[in-house]
């Protein structure tokens, strides 16, 4: 036990020692390996960083949330269908209350209605086109995680009386407000005077997904008196355990067929959606990077194997005298199989560091290049990183290492 | 050529009966070996010698324990070697013979001392207790300044002396040297001729393989190999092997 110890330490040292001498070839041929491991890196955090993007630009608004929608939000091939359906409207969520309040041991918690519309909004100079205007009530705040950086929501009075009020995102605030706050300046939504209350905090946007930052959200009664022509009304339900999300739905749904006044033969004419949902439109994505990903470090590494059990199958002839040698110094089968499988291992094993480093590096760039997309690499990716490299080493070392141990002690002593 | 100290003749180490050796090349085969019987005891300081192509070193390959014979019986102190398999011999190989090759056969990249370290490592030495007995070796053979360089940095006499303590450092049963002096100049040649006569002055077994009668002299016993037979096999001190008949 303790011999095969040295030995290890002991070819550790050899392969070290064998790729210093020859640091050129050990490079060219470690290249498949890095370039794999290049791969397989980025394509992890290029997966995970999507899935952390789209969960934290989720995460703003609940995923505790169903929606009451005139449209699925999976794709659909009858949109007609959806289209002659009536619309969602506003009093909906005061009749929803009023169902809920009245339902016991309700799962729902409370329904607040959005209506929204695209329309330019000014400051002075600054013009910002098709912004996101959005009409809501005071709840919205139950709902969503309204957290203004500056300034506040508006209140119940407001929301209410429909006071020209607004909270304006991220964006917008860059946008229209370059230098100095703008809190209690007055912008203009398609010339319709709204005082800023409130400006959100930064949410990022993430591969063009719907953000919070490039809204502005007004009362509702204002809202309505300027925009509701041609605006789309949803409404939100916020419910109490977001564990029986399933149950909440029924119910909600059971609600909207009361509401709509539907009879048990029709089908539903509207839609319960949720965030669950919106989250497999992500898998193709993360699928197609997969497949490249997979593709690209499967070849390469295919590529770099081949050229590693070339490279150690050259070391095992140069090297034939050197294994007659120490086979008559007592070196066993086994100690030779070790030291050319340790040798290809630890090409392996640099050419994944190296990977690793690149890797970083580049997660580093795209990071300061893009820095809403949340990169970094993870333990587990470095860990999966070495693991992948170690085996590499073994697989494509094996069959030279093996017939170096096989060689006849003698015949390999004779070798010039 | 030497004193008359010749030391007694301890317990047989090798007993080969009857060793043949024979290599199939396509259509030919090539008899290196055709039947050779030998004794040696420890203590003994022998000489194959014979001409080029005779068989000393297939004989000496399997006195090493490098090769097993194609017929015959080989007993290595009382132990069958033709029943072994390739890690026994190779475990033999490394506690009991002591290889010193005519090209040297040092590790390149490593210092005298990790090439001297190399048995110890195969036997399952600590690191601290290797690199000890592997200096104090390299200072027997005088070479306790020269432990942290490398071949390229030594003289081929200073090599092979590298490898002679290489051979040493396990204190093996037998030390088997093949044309020990074939690469070096005969001053050199002959200051390892008397290293190895130190050696077996102070109890070392000694094989040495030779096809030159001046460096056979050194040895106590000589054993004529011709066309894979021992052809004579008498006891060489005083003899002028010079004057001993054979053609190269
Ligand atoms: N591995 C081998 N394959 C084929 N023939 C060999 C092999 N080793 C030795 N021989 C042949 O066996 C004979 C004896 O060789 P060897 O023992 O090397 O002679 P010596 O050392 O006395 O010069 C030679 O004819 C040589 O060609
Ligand atoms: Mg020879």
């Amino acid at each position: 036990m303790k011999r095969l110890l040295y030995e290890i330490s002991e070819s550790w040292k050899i392969a070290v020692a064998q790729m210093q001498a020859n640091k050129t070839r050990s490079m060219l041929t470690a290249l498949g390996v890095i370039i794999g491991i290049v791969a397989v890196t980025l394509m992890g955090t290029a997966i995970t960083g999507i899935q952390k993007g789209f969960d934290k630009s989720m995460s703003i608004i609940g995923d505790d949330v169903l929606y009451v929608n005139q449209f699925p939000w999976s794709r659909v091939d009858d949109w007609w269908n959806y289209r002659a359906r009536k619309k969602i409207r506003t009093e909906y969520a005061d009749r929803l209350n009023r169902m809920i309040a009245a339902t016991p041991n309700s799962n729902l918690l409370i329904a607040v209605p959005t209506s929204s519309i695209l329309r330019s909004v000014r400051y002075a100079d600054s013009n910002v086109r098709n912004v996101f205007v959005r009409g809501t009530n005071a709840d919205y705040s139950i709902v969503s995680t309204v957290d203004p950086k500056e300034g506040r929501f508006f209140n119940e009075m407001e929301a209410k009386g429909g006071a020209n009020v607004c909270l304006i995102g991220y964006d917008i605030a860059d946008a229209l407000f370059p230098t100095g706050s703008p809190i209690d300046k007055v912008i203009y939504i398609n010339g319709n005077p709204f005082k800023v209350i409130g400006v959100g905090a930064r949410q990022g946007s993430f591969l063009g997904l719907f953000s919070l930052d490039s809204i502005v959200t007004v009362p509702l009664p204002a809202f309505q008196r300027y925009f509701s022509a041609n605006s789309e009304t949803d409404v939100l339900v916020k419910v109490k355990d977001r564990e029986r999300m399933a149950d909440a739905k029924d119910e909600l749904t059971g609600l909207m067929r009361r509401l709509r006044a539907l009879p048990p033969e029709k089908k539903n004419d509207f839609d319960i959606n949720e965030q669950q949902a919106f989250k497999s439109t992500l898998d193709p994505i993360k699928n197609s990077i997969a497949i490249a990903g997979l593709f690209i470090t499967g070849l390469s590494l295919f590529v770099g194997a081949i050229g590693i059990m070339n490279i150690t199958f050259v070391s095992v002839k140069e090297r034939t005298k050197e294994i007659g040698t120490r086979k008559a110094l007592g070196a066993r089968r086994r100690t030779i199989l070790l030291q050319f499988l340790i040798e290809s291992t630890a090409l392996c094993l640099v050419g994944g560091l190296i990977g690793l480093l690149l890797a970083y590096l580049m997660c580093f760039g795209i990071g300061l290049a893009v820095p809403s997309f949340p990169i970094e690499l993870s333990l587990g990716l470095v860990m999966i990183s070495m693991l992948v490299s170690v085996m590499t080493g073994l697989i494509s070392g094996f069959a030279p290492a093996w017939s170096a141990s096989r060689l006849d002690p003698v015949t390999a002593l004779r070798y010039e | 050529m030497h004193p008359n100290n010749t030391r007694p003749p301890g317990p047989i180490v090798i007993d080969i009966e009857n060793i043949t050796k024979h290599y199939v090349m396509g259509q030919e085969t090539v008899h290196a070996l055709r039947g050779v019987t030998l004794q040696i005891h420890r203590n003994e300081y022998l000489a194959i010698m014979g001409p080029s192509g005779s068989g000393k070193s297939t004989l000496m390959n399997m006195l090493g324990c490098l090769d097993t014979p194609s017929a015959g019986r080989y007993e290595f102190n009382g132990k069958d070697v033709s029943a072994m398999d390739d890690d026994e011999l190779a475990a033999i190989r490394n506690r009991e013979i002591g290889f010193v090759f005519q090209t040297f056969n040092l590790l390149p990249r490593s210092t005298s001392l990790r090439n001297v370290e190399l048995p110890l490592i195969y036997a399952g030495i600590a690191p601290a207790t290797r690199e000890e007995m592997a200096a104090q070796v390299l200072r027997e053979v005088g070479l306790g300044d020269r432990m942290h360089h490398k071949p390229n940095e030594l003289s081929g006499g200073q090599r092979q002396r590298v490898a002679i303590a290489r051979a040493l450092v396990n204190d093996p049963s037998i030390i088997l040297a093949d044309e020990p002096t074939g690469n070096l100049d005969s001053k050199t040649g002959e200051e390892i001729m008397q290293l190895l006569e130190n050696l077996y002055q102070r109890g070392n077994t000694i094989i040495l393989v030779t096809h030159e009668a001046d460096i056979a002299t050194h040895s106590r016993r000589t054993v004529f190999l011709r066309d894979g037979l021992i052809e004579s096999d008498r006891v060489t001190e005083g003899v002028d092997t010079q004057s001993l008949a054979f053609s190269n």
